[in-house]
């Protein structure tokens, strides 16, 4: 962690969203990349999964769970993807 | 090109679309919704989906395709909102000049699609409960 908050705004998306309460918050939080992002909103809101099939992007471009977040991105929490 | 649509996909439109005169053959493949998933009675589906993301990771998969399967024209049309039994949720379209890469593009597509663009799909079920899925069975414990 790096000591000092950074302004996040994170969006859930379909069972997120559901068990988040919400489509999107803006959070000030003490994190370094995608995967802390995921762990405290998880802590916030609980029964967010494991990440294992979940994938993140980060200002509408995919990411990897170890990609750094910066001051004002948007981070986007996507659980496991279901198409076709 | 790949698109996400609200309303009804237009299957002759699409088809016009990807005519090219150098193709001798098209693959289409259409996915329908159906009535039963894992032993559940399905009732209707909802889809959900991150547009700017299907389109621009859509788009790397109709790219790769043709780099692997060189095609001459594809499209892909996905559904979003409530769907009904035999509603057609997902086209994927693919011209060649011949029918080995059709084939091989089209299927490609629709499984990188499957695996790798943002959209999630409900089911609604015969009892009235409902269900996304790939990810019930990690909701472990419920929202605090």
């Amino acid at each position: 962690m790096t000591g000092s908050g950074k302004t996040i705004t994170v969006r859930y998306f379909a069972m997120f969203r559901e068990h988040a309460g919400r489509a999107e918050e803006t959070l000030v939080l003490d994190v370094k990349t995608a995967q802390d992002v995921f762990e405290q909103t998880r802590l916030r809101h609980g029964s967010m999964e494991p990440n294992g099939h979940c994938k993140v992007a980060i200002n509408d471009e995919m990411a990897d769970w170890s990609s750094p977040v910066n001051d004002g991105d948007t981070v986007l929490l996507f659980p496991p993807v279901a198409g076709g | 090109m790949i698109e996400v649509t609200e309303t009804a996909i237009e299957t002759d439109r699409l088809r016009q679309s990807l005519f090219n005169p150098g193709a001798g053959g098209f693959c289409v493949f259409e996915g329908w919704v159906r009535n039963e998933n894992e032993g559940r009675e399905v009732q209707r589906l909802e889809y959900e989906a991150h547009e700017p993301l299907v389109i621009s990771e859509g788009n790397k998969v109709l790219a790769e395709a043709r780099a692997q399967f060189p095609y001459l024209e594809a499209r892909c049309v996905h559904r979003t909102g409530m769907l009904e039994i035999g509603d057609l949720a997902v086209w994927v379209g693919v011209a060649s000049a011949h029918r080995d890469e059709a084939f091989k593009a089209c299927r490609y597509i629709i499984d990188e699609l499957k695996q790798r663009l943002p959209i999630w799909k409900k089911e609604h079920y015969v009892g009235g409960d409902s269900g996304w899925v790939n990810c019930e069975r990690c909701a472990a414990h419920g929202q605090q």
